[in-house]
């Protein structure tokens, strides 16, 4: 009955899922950690990234060249919405903070419909990478998942890499764990913090694009990602990079399994796998309490 | 925080229920919904004021109770026959009250942004019982037929239906509800809750055990958030699990903010400010083509009154007729 093929594809979807999770989910994690900031409005961002997709894809008829004009649009995008906005939330009760986001919201969500409209849209693969790797006579896996699987993997290293081995990644460690002290070091926090932000939402932005040829582009995706990356977040632990990894690979094969053996309950699985978690470990895997 | 408003803003608050109890005489089939929305969201934005003002637990879930509740009454109610309140109701906000009792014996363990994040979750996770499910409709929602009377021994009292009784019912309800609460706040669990909000290590340091007060004003937050949902369900004999969801809990959160946190009678004032603005800003009559766009000028009032009215109008009212010494600094965390 369990073709073991059949279980093989859903653990690299789930996989696949997981990273995605964890590209949003880690920016989510590095603006609570650094910044002491949560950020509801970081599922609009993911959005934002899967439209922009949507659209640099008609203009340029190239995913690749969409995600790479992409990436600059999102990184003044976050600059510009720290400066303006999140900037006046630091050391701010996290009341306000959830208030200011959730207007964000609110803007993001109605200028997506005024400039895209509220039908769904399908972004197409990229031509090299249609068609499926064959697994057995009838099952078969898509080249493009495993190119997003691969990219987000990349991206993790690579953010690995920036944290532990550069001097901008001593710093987002050093200003983690001691603002004043930073400071105090000569290092502008100001700065450090808008880098961060900016960081955070590309990365979400970027899950976005390359989400979007697999997932079709619809109004509400954001939130939807947006409290799934809650949960990863809560899981791994608030600040943990780790943790987000972990977390999101968790949720994201917990998901994907629910899927595909409980459908009606594969939404409250992953919710029920927060719980448990939280009762064994109440700050999360790799959180500090 | 605000726990015994003094005569001048008692006489405020007053006047304002009993304005509010002038709406049926002025007010069309149609204002006098609008004024019954926002009557109950008042109740439910007050409940949520006793754990945001009051007990320091940003709860980012309060729908929860609210949709849960509303969906009791749809699950209690005779399909072709009235539900009587006097038991459909406690029934509501028991169902309510359980559900907050598991849900925070679980979130009142974490603190900060766990807590906003772990509350919301297992909201959502209501939400998706709801919404993925066959049960009770699943996302097209379900219907309740017949409205909710109040009868004794076979006779009606109160018809739910009669849309002038109901009102005045709500706004009962909403008089009570403060009045309740308040009370809670003064009795020693209430000084005891307004400690943790101020300092609950020195609370942990006097010996209480903060788990369980905290864990209390959840479920009883969570109850008074159910009657509100009740009530809600019997507007428009309708549910949905829109009802549940994170954006009715950030509007209730708007509402406490909106009418001032940590003032009980606040939220009143913020969802008179909420509801208001949403129908004029919904209305082409009044502002012609952003009507299709009012999300934006929401937003930006949303972040308007964070940026500039962090403690909300009824911090404005109590500053303006309250002696200052009543309302205390924001920042009252350690």
């Amino acid at each position: 009955m369990l073709d073991p093929v059949f279980i093989l594809i859903q653990l690299l979807n789930g996989v696949q899922y997981g990273l995605l999770l964890f590209l949003i989910a880690s920016g989510l994690t590095l603006i609570f950690g650094i910044m002491g900031v949560i950020n509801l409005a970081h599922g609009s961002f993911y959005m934002i990234g899967a439209y922009l997709a949507l659209s640099l894809t008609q203009f340029t008829g190239s995913l690749f060249l969409a995600v790479i004009l992409g990436i600059p649009i999102a990184i003044v995008l976050g600059l510009i919405v720290e400066h303006v906005l999140i900037a006046h939330l630091y050391d701010r009760d996290h009341l306000y903070q959830v208030l200011l986001t959730f207007g964000l919201i609110l803007i993001f969500n109605e200028l997506q419909s005024v400039i895209w409209g509220d039908d769904p849209h399908g972004v197409p693969i990229p031509e090299i990478l249609q068609g499926s790797l064959p697994l057995t006579d009838v099952l078969s896996y898509p080249y493009y998942r495993i190119f997003v699987s691969l990219a987000c993997l990349a991206l993790a290293v690579g953010m690995y890499f920036v944290i532990q081995r550069t001097r901008l990644g001593m710093m987002i460690r050093a200003g983690a764990s001691n603002r004043e002290m930073v400071e105090t070091l000569g290092i502008n926090i100001r700065l450090l913090y808008a880098v961060v932000f900016s960081i955070g939402i590309t990365l979400a932005a970027v899950a976005g694009m390359l989400a979007a040829p697999i997932e079709s582009v619809y109004p509400g995706i954001g939130e939807q990602v947006l409290i799934i990356c809650f949960v990863v977040v809560v899981i791994g632990g608030i600040g943990s990079i780790k943790g987000a990894f972990l977390g999101a690979l968790a949720i994201g094969i917990a998901d994907v399994f629910g899927q595909a053996f409980l459908p009606d309950f594969a939404s409250v699985a992953v919710y029920a796998l927060m719980a448990v978690i939280l009762i064994w470990r109440p700050s999360g895997l790799f959180g500090r309490s | 925080m605000i726990v015994t408003p003094n005569r001048k803003l008692f006489a405020v608050i007053a006047a304002v229920i009993l304005l509010l109890g002038l709406v049926p005489v002025f007010a069309d089939t149609y204002f006098l919904k609008l004024f019954t929305r926002i009557l109950i969201l008042a109740i439910f934005a007050m409940s949520l004021d006793l754990l945001i003002g009051y007990t320091g637990l940003v709860s980012f879930g309060h729908a929860a109770f609210f949709g849960l509740a509303a969906y009791m009454l749809h699950l209690v109610s005779p399909e072709y026959d009235a539900a009587n309140a006097l038991w459909a109701l406690p029934v509501c906000v028991l169902a309510a009250g359980v559900a907050a009792a598991a849900i925070g014996s679980l979130s009142v363990r974490t603190k900060g942004i766990y807590f906003i994040m772990v509350t919301l979750a297992f909201a959502q996770m209501m939400f998706y019982l709801f919404h993925d499910s066959k049960f009770a409709g699943g996302s097209d929602g379900a219907f309740i037929y017949v409205k909710p009377v109040v009868a004794l021994f076979g006779v009606t009292l109160l018809d739910m239906g009669d849309r002038v009784v109901f009102y005045y019912l709500s706004l009962g309800f909403l008089a009570v509800t403060y009045l309740l609460l308040l009370m809670v706040l003064r009795s020693p669990f209430g000084q005891v809750i307004q400690g943790i909000k101020v300092n609950e290590q020195r609370m942990l340091a006097l010996g209480y055990n903060t788990y369980i007060y905290k864990l209390v004003s959840f479920v009883i937050a969570g109850m008074f958030a159910g009657l509100a949902g009740f009530l809600f369900a019997a507007i428009d004999g309708f549910v949905a699990p829109q009802l549940l969801s994170w954006s009715e809990s950030g509007v209730a959160m708007m509402i406490v903010i909106l009418g001032g946190m940590g003032t009980l009678f606040g939220p009143i004032l913020g969802a008179v400010g909420y509801v208001g603005l949403e129908e004029v800003l919904k209305s082409h009559g009044l502002v012609g083509f952003v009507a299709d766009y009012w999300q934006i000028p929401m937003g930006l009032f949303v972040i308007a009154v964070v940026l500039f009215l962090p403690s909300g109008l009824g911090g404005a009212v109590a500053r303006l007729v309250a002696p200052a010494r009543v309302v205390k600094s924001e920042d009252e965390d350690d």
